[in-house]
């Protein structure tokens, strides 16, 4: 335990989740189908009063594990990037770590005091000024008044709010509010800190500024946990990732490799073509099919791409946009063919051939997003992350070391001339 | 090294009450949240903490003492025994129907953040306490009016004023904690508020329950809180029953235990629940 700050050891948590049952597909709303099924559920409901059971809405009651026989540690000072898909188990972990909530197996030993920040601002009250916010949200998060009043210029420094720091939050815009609440936050002094998705708040500036003072934190030695679907985030402030999956935790690896992991398992589930799945909604102008074909080879690749699009009504004409992200999810490039002549106006299914010529890419999976509308601010349809292709070739075939996606997916075509101009003897 | 958290599925907090006193500033800063808030955007702010007693006094006056004839306890003025009588009534009734809904009303409180949970009730009911502290300076304006002094007992006065404090803090963590599973006691508790003020000796004396039932109703905790009040504060015109007071403190005693007990049980799985 000396070396380890914390060691969790076969945790699993399960929820109970209720659902409402369908009958043929659609819900029954007679008046009849409706006192039925109440007071079934008024029936299972007092059952579980009875048995001091928790109470589930819906007709059936099914068993959803969370996090299941999960084992990692994490040594002191070390910076652990937790990543996975929405619903993968990575806030039940955190709020497990946290003490919010009780692991239903396994333990969990932490050395060290604790502070969490799953949300920003949490306690926040809207009636209080700032200044009384400040102390609030410090006490709830764990800090004592005194420190609170050590920080406090320096909490209202870094939230840009010194003017307003005596009106309620109520009258503060979205985006002081949300600094206010990141100072606070930022400033804790705990052995341990878990942080759940903060970044995602405020403007390119603020959040640049959040990342400078985790990092600055992170350098300090104190051992960080830290959620984040930024890639970018995760590679430049952890030291080591650890990948969640249904629950189920892989390895831990280093931040990079473990990325890597997560984004072939997550590409591993996209195909090279796509049909629209029958539980997606169907906008008037959508896509029902789109498949896709590599042709050549670098330094000429081409890529054909055939989409088919259903009209249902007379709409506005539309077009055509792919975006290429590269593993990391980072949208790198996009292509907007001329459609001649623009798609629809009339109801029908309309087919659309697309001939994109590929930069010099790196070697790598990369993913494509399909956008359909009729004018870049307003869409018809969108499927973000339909299809992925692998490019295998390097693009410059002399190079001897591999590419990393540190220095971006595509390269530049260039070309060199040396000349010794004088030989030094 | 420091002391390391264990958490385990079932494990008892094992030092629990240690927590509980680590984060007595969090409780603190509650408190003062709740005090601070109460009478945010009202008109006549902190002067609602002394309406409504004193209008409640004054109906009751009207009706039980007036129109029902009524006797008072001694020679005691009837509006005077009716006060002694509501400050405890108040504090229990705003302190258990406030901490009931405590927990749901910090939802994201309690699915965000780690502390005792047990800070967060407790912390309700202190507020109920001071708005008690506001109510009794009208108790003050009474005895001017009457000119009734009160005489050495008035000292024992706190000693019931925690007694009131405490019957409320029982029933209302069993019941906070349920509410966070089952809602419906949200609907159950202004419904029992309502009934306890009829059957709690508010309005009248309790001597003029039959002697042959008096242990029996001393078993509704806040009779023993109240005839305490009104025999701390009337000189003793009222009596003090030794055993329907310790009926009562035993029925509180037994709520606290059976409270915390329950809280304590439930407090684990608040963050899935609620």
């Amino acid at each position: 335990m000396s070396e380890n700050a914390i060691v969790v050891e076969h945790l699993s948590k399960r929820y109970l989740i209720g659902h409402r049952v369908s009958q043929g597909g659609k819900y029954s709303y007679t008046l009849r189908d409706v006192i039925g099924r109440e007071i079934n559920n008024f029936v299972r409901k007092a059952a579980d009063l009875a048995r001091g059971r928790q109470v589930v809405q819906g007709d059936e009651v099914e068993e959803f594990w969370a996090l299941r026989d999960v084992s990692f540690e994490v040594k002191q000072g070390e910076v652990l990037g937790i990543i996975g898909r929405n619903g993968a188990g990575k806030s039940t972990l955190l709020k497990i770590l946290s003490r919010i909530t009780e692991p239903t197996a396994g333990r969990v030993l932490l050395g060290g005091r604790v502070s969490s920040l799953l949300e920003v601002g949490t306690g926040f009250h809207s009636e209080l000024t700032g200044r009384e916010n400040i102390f609030l949200n410090g006490a709830i998060l764990g800090m004592t008044q005194r420190e609170i009043r050590k920080k406090f210029d320096e909490i209202v420094a870094f939230a840009e709010v010194e003017k307003f720091i005596d009106t309620p939050v109520k009258r503060y815009s979205s985006g002081m509010y949300v600094r206010l609440a990141f100072a606070v936050a930022a400033h804790l002094e705990p052995e341990i800190l878990i942080i759940d998705e903060v970044l995602a708040v405020g403007d390119v500036e603020f959040q640049k500024k959040c990342l400078g003072k985790i990092t600055e934190v992170a350098r300090g030695g104190r051992t960080i946990l830290f959620v984040s679907h930024n890639h970018l985030a995760i590679r430049s402030l952890c030291t080591h990732a650890l990948v969640l999956h249904n629950g189920i935790a892989m390895p831990k690896y280093d931040a990079i490799t473990a990325l890597e992991h997560y984004a072939l398992q997550r590409q591993g589930s996209i195909g090279s073509s796509w049909t629209r799945p029958p539980d997606l909604a169907k906008p008037e102008v959508h896509f029902v099919s789109i498949e896709i074909g590599l042709e050549g080879g670098q330094p000429k690749h081409i890529l054909d791409c055939r989409a088919i699009i259903k009209s249902e009504r007379k709409t506005r004409p539309a077009c055509i946009t792919v975006d290429f992200a590269d593993r990391n999810s980072t949208v790198i490039m996009q292509a907007e063919p001329k459609c001649e002549p623009f798609i629809g106006g009339l109801p029908g299914m309309y087919r659309v051939d697309l001939r994109i010529e590929l930069p010099l890419l790196i070697p790598g999976l990369y993913t494509l997003g399909f956008w359909i509308g009729p004018h870049n601010l307003e869409t018809f349809d969108w499927i973000p992350e339909a299809i992925t292709f692998e490019i295998v070739e390097s693009p410059t075939p002399a190079r001897s070391f591999p590419y990393t996606l540190n220095h971006g997916s595509i390269v530049v075509p260039s070309t060199a001339d040396v000349t010794m101009l004088e030989e030094l003897t | 090294m420091h002391d390391v958290i264990i958490i385990e599925a079932g494990r008892a907090e094992r030092h629990y009450w240690l927590d509980l006193w680590r984060y007595r500033e969090l409780f603190r800063v509650l408190a003062w949240r709740d005090l601070s808030v109460r009478y945010k955007q009202t008109v006549i702010g902190v002067l609602w903490a002394l309406i409504r007693p004193f209008l409640t006094m004054l109906v009751f006056t009207v009706i039980f003492g007036r129109i029902a004839k009524l006797p008072t306890d001694g020679n005691a003025p009837y509006a005077l025994m009716v006060f002694a009588g509501i400050l405890p009534w108040t504090l229990f009734a705003t302190g258990l129907s406030e901490a009931s809904n405590s927990l749901i009303n910090n939802t994201s409180l309690i699915s965000k953040v780690y502390f005792p949970r047990l800070i967060i009730p407790i912390a309700t009911i202190v507020v109920a306490f001071v708005d008690f502290l506001i109510s009794f300076c009208i108790l003050l304006v009474l005895m001017v009016w009457y000119r009734f002094l009160p005489d050495w007992r008035i000292i024992v006065l706190p000693v019931f004023a925690l007694l009131a404090f405490f019957a409320s803090v029982g029933p209302a963590l069993w019941i906070t904690s349920l509410n966070v599973k089952y809602r419906d006691f949200r609907y159950v508790i202004p419904f029992l508020v309502q009934f306890g003020l009829y059957v709690s000796p508010v309005g009248f004396s309790s001597s003029v329950i039959p002697e042959q039932w008096r242990l029996l109703y001393s078993f509704n905790p806040m009779v023993g809180v109240i005839d305490g009040f009104r025999w701390c504060i009337l000189r003793g015109q009222s009596e003090l029953h030794p055993t329907g007071l310790f009926a009562s403190g035993a029925v509180i005693a037994f709520f606290l235990w059976f409270g915390v007990h329950q809280f304590r049980k439930t407090e684990k799985s608040f963050a899935d629940l609620i």
